[in-house]
């Protein structure tokens, strides 16, 4: 991933150039999102501000800097339990702010599940620096050695004389004190935030409707946009009328937007913009739009053929990405073989609250408001898109109503700003339900090929794995032609089998729409085909699946792919502080079996079914128990998930991410699919586009985080991939039928 | 056309198209954002308010239909935020990102007016129209028993 990330940015970069400068904001006259903990107090006369992430103020205050996207993982709560905890302050007296989009910051892409993994150390250090700092001036105001001082709940004390100094009182003492370069960090068992439950801080504001997301930032004298877009991506608008549609009333104007780009990049798709003084009367304008489309190259883009095309690249040798042993020579003395495909569609990231953003374009500069996953992104794309320095744009970063990767993409803050650059007035544009399924940047749709020769045991001796889908890379490149490495790395190039010959090709496969990332990206196809093929195995030398999945684990090691000539970056982090430690795996392979009651004894029509997978350096195991109703059809009753994600700041939001996990992966595993027909999404709606409802969901999700002293790994995405497998994987059990595509309401099942 | 709301006990006259989705004249003309475009055909639920004590959706219901009526949005459940429903949602630390919930909740607090003590399959009946898609399910079904049970 981070390969592809990188292509994107050098892109940006070159055009944009790398500007500094004074910012001046657009002045705005609305309510402004704002954090719901915000503490009100007069401006403070100094501050401690050690880094770009903490300021502690006078009056004892603590402002700390979200610069992570708040979608759903709790990271509003979780990144101030870490600067908080080695901060040594009390919950009750912190601020969270939401930071704007600014590189001073560092990385705030928020996705690839790296708030916390990749920044642990950076959030522990914010605090520490701070209360280092906090303990020299007090050591320093008391003529006392450092060493005799501690901090401890929002106040510094000197143990042998008990004098004691509050933070805010000692902050117009720090300032001769130097930043520490290296603070200490805290001892783990010393831990106050860092590993506990804390409640949600926005809880209040969610609950009460005053959180504000991308789609409820207001503007004095704003204008709300619907944009047609061409059906088929990248495709022009030929000609358009819209006489009609600026007599519908409230319309203000109509604008083309401009062409979509080749590649797609982030940049606006074009088509034809209404505005108007609400969005019913935009999306009425719109309706009432005639529009003439040349559909352009991939007008005839079709699901059902392309499948045949996808399928055929997983039939013929395809580019090698990792190989181990040779595979030709244990076909000779096999006792027996196996071999499966797997197919999986398209899907649409399809959050609660669609794509939606607010710019306001005056006076050369430019403010944003946007539910991004990537604020800088986003700066540098509006910054290139209207033509203006970015040190002119400001991107404010609101509560995002669900992200799922669609939202890393700011092609929808471009296009606000755009049109208020057009119109001169400041717009809110919000896509609708069907703009978001039939224009987003979709999941790949994929095809892969299993072959495995098989000893007398029914262990393999060979696998052979060819995986083909439409690149994430095309988005960023027109000239790719299939998988990159770096999506290979999602789960299947670090296949943690024991397998002696093993090798694993990528087919060729061309986009024809824009492809994007969704929670765990390929991992969710490449787990399905590989805890589903293990299954199989299983089942056909009649091994009990964990005692079998086990065994193809194999002994304990720390699996290297690169070793056997992958391309292989450990999703950006040192494979030596996270190895792939086959250990941990079947730790939580049995642990969950264990939690699900593995080989009780079932009803008729039961069956219980479990994948175990690891992705964004943690590894969680999810068992699920099916029933067949009386319909024949399919019902998860109950699922159970272990998660070994090292260190765990907030234990309550792991445990609501694989509760969500549960569900997504669900929703993917039994109805999601998009389709095209004729270059068009022929989906729209959450009628063609069903998730899972309240009446699917399955009794209870049970869920364990195993302790393990280890570094943190990621949380938000690595529950999703082993759900479906588990599912295909109990059915079988329920009823001797093989699922080896998703979604299973194709099977007739759902 | 001007049209006479009832929104929370407060009255106001909008200028609006008499086929205009209460949703957004809720949200673009009253100024209540509390109440969520999520689908605009009445499958998801992001939109529910309450109309005359009843549960609806307001992206499917007109304003024309809706003048004169009781309007009930999520800013005005209770004056403080401590609606036992409300209450029950954090107890639980219900929301992930929170989008759903102000629907959510509505349906839940309509669900409880009708069926103080509801059921499992109560829920799943009067919560089925309400996607969450961050999977808050099961902690949704939690706090509606425990609100219902007075535990909140």
């Amino acid at each position: 991933m981070n390969s592809i990330r990188r292509i994107s940015r050098r892109q940006f970069l070159t055009r944009t150039g790398q500007a500094t400068g004074g910012m001046v904001l657009a002045v705005t006259l609305a309510p402004v999102f704002t954090p719901g903990n915000a503490l009100a107090g007069p401006p403070a006369k100094s501050v401690l501000a050690p880094n770009v992430f903490v300021n502690v103020r006078e009056d004892g205050i603590v402002e700390i800097y979200c610069y992570r996207s708040e979608m759903g993982q709790g990271i509003r709560t979780g990144l101030p339990q870490v600067i908080a905890d080695e901060l040594e302050a009390d919950w009750d007296r912190i601020s969270v702010i939401q930071a704007q989009g600014d590189e001073k910051y560092g990385d705030q892409n928020t996705d690839g599940s790296t708030s916390i993994r990749k920044h642990f150390d950076v959030l522990r250090t914010a605090g520490a620096s701070a209360r280092e700092m906090l303990v020299a001036a007090a050591a320093q105001l008391w003529n006392v050695p450092v060493g005799e001082c501690e901090a401890r709940n929002h106040a510094v004390r000197h143990r042998a004389s008990g004098k004691r100094a509050g933070y805010g009182e000692l902050v117009p003492h720090t300032a001769g004190i130097a930043v520490p370069e290296a603070p200490t960090f805290k001892a783990r068992k010393d831990y106050r935030y860092i590993g506990k439950p804390m409640d949600l801080l926005d809880a209040k504001a969610m609950t009460t409707g005053t959180a504000m997301y991308g789609i409820d930032t207001v503007l004095l004298d704003m204008l709300y946009a619907s944009i047609e877009r061409c059906p088929a991506q990248g495709g022009l608008v030929r000609s358009f009328d819209a006489s009609a549609a600026r007599k519908i009333p409230g319309v203000v104007a109509v604008y083309e937007l401009p062409k979509p780009s080749t590649p797609p990049l982030f940049n606006v798709l074009g088509g034809v913009a209404v505005l108007a003084t609400n969005t019913w009367s935009a999306q009425q304008g719109r309706a009432a739009l005639k529009i003439e489309w040349d559909h352009g190259v991939n007008g005839a883009y079709d699901s059902e053929n392309y499948r045949k095309e996808l399928v055929a690249s997983t039939r013929n040798p395809g580019t090698l990405m990792l190989n181990r042993g040779d595979i030709s020579k244990a076909t000779q003395g096999a006792a027996s073989s196996h071999s499966a495909d797997y197919y999986a569609p398209h899907l649409s990231q399809a959050p609660m609250e669609p794509p939606a953003a607010v710019a306001s374009v005056a006076d050369g500069s430019c403010e944003v408001w946007a539910c991004t996953q990537n604020p800088q992104e986003t700066r540098d794309t509006v910054a290139t898109t209207i033509g203006m320095d970015k040190d002119r744009v400001a991107v404010n970063v609101t509560l995002l109503g669900g992200g799922f990767g669609r939202k890393s993409k700011p092609d929808f803050a471009a296009e606000a700003a755009w049109l208020s650059k057009q119109s001169g007035r400041p717009v809110k544009v919000t896509w609708t339900r069907e703009d978001d399924l039939r224009h987003g940047y979709f999941h790949s749709v994929s095809a892969q090929h299993v072959e495995a020769n098989l000893d007398e045991a029914g262990m393999p001796t060979s696998w052979l794995h060819r995986t083909a889908f439409p690149s994430i890379s095309s988005t960023f490149d027109s000239s790719n032609k299939g998988p990159s490495a770096g999506e290979l790395t999602l789960g299947l190039l670090d296949i943690p089998y024991a397998i002696p010959n093993l090798r694993i090709e990528a087919g060729d496969a061309v986009a024809h729409v824009r492809i994007g990332w969704l929670r765990s990206v390929c991992n969710v196809y490449h787990a399905f085909a590989l805890s589903s093929f293990a299954d199989e195995l299983a089942q056909k030398s009649g091994t009990d699946p964990v005692a079998y999945l086990a065994k193809l684990i194999g002994p304990r090691r720390m699996l290297d792919p690169g070793q056997d000539g992958a391309e292989y970056d450990n999703y950006g982090q040192s494979i030596e502080t996270h190895p792939i430690d086959t250990g941990r795996i079947v730790a939580v392979l049995e642990q969950v079996a264990k939690n699900a009651g593995w080989g009780r004894k079932l009803p008729r029509g039961r069956g219980l079914g479990i994948a175990v997978h690891r992705s964004f350096l943690s590894t969680v195991g999810t068992v699920a128990e099916v029933g067949k109703d009386a319909n024949g059809k399919l019902r998860v009753l109950e699922l159970w998930t272990v998660i070994d994600a090292g260190t765990v700041v907030n234990p309550d939001r792991v445990t609501a991410q694989m509760e969500g996990a549960g569900i997504f992966g669900m929703s993917l595993a039994l109805y999601g699919e998009i389709t095209a027909r004729d270059g068009a999404i022929v989906q729209g709606n959450f009628d063609t586009y069903p998730v899972v409802r309240m009446n699917e969901a399955p009794a209870n999700i049970n869920v364990q985080i195993m302790s393990v002293d280890a570094p943190p790994g990621g949380v938000g995405e690595p529950g999703v991939p082993p759900v479906a497998p588990a599912i295909a994987n109990a059915w079988f059990a329920a009823t001797g039928e093989r699922l080896r595509e998703l979604p299973f309401r194709k099977a007739g099942i759902v | 056309m001007a049209v006479d709301l009832n929104i929370n006990g407060k009255a106001y006259s909008i200028d609006a198209d008499k086929e205009m989705p209460l949703l957004w004249a809720i949200r673009d003309l009253v100024g209540l954002t509390g109440t969520k475009y999520g689908c605009g055909k009445a499958l998801c639920g992001a939109c529910t308010v309450h109309l005359d004590g009843a549960s609806i959706r307001s992206c499917s219901v007109s304003v024309a239909i809706a003048a004169g009526k009781k309007i009930t949005t999520i800013e005005g459940l209770s004056a403080d935020g401590e609606h036992p429903v409300q209450v029950a949602w954090r107890k639980f630390n219900v929301p992930q990102c929170g989008y759903c919930q102000s629907g959510q909740i509505m349906s839940a607090v309509a669900l409880l007016e009708r069926i103080p003590q509801p059921t499992d399959s109560d829920i799943d009946t009067a919560m089925g129209g309400n996607i969450c898609r961050c999977g808050t399910y099961t902690r949704i079904r939690k706090a509606i028993h425990s609100a219902a049970n007075g535990q909140s």
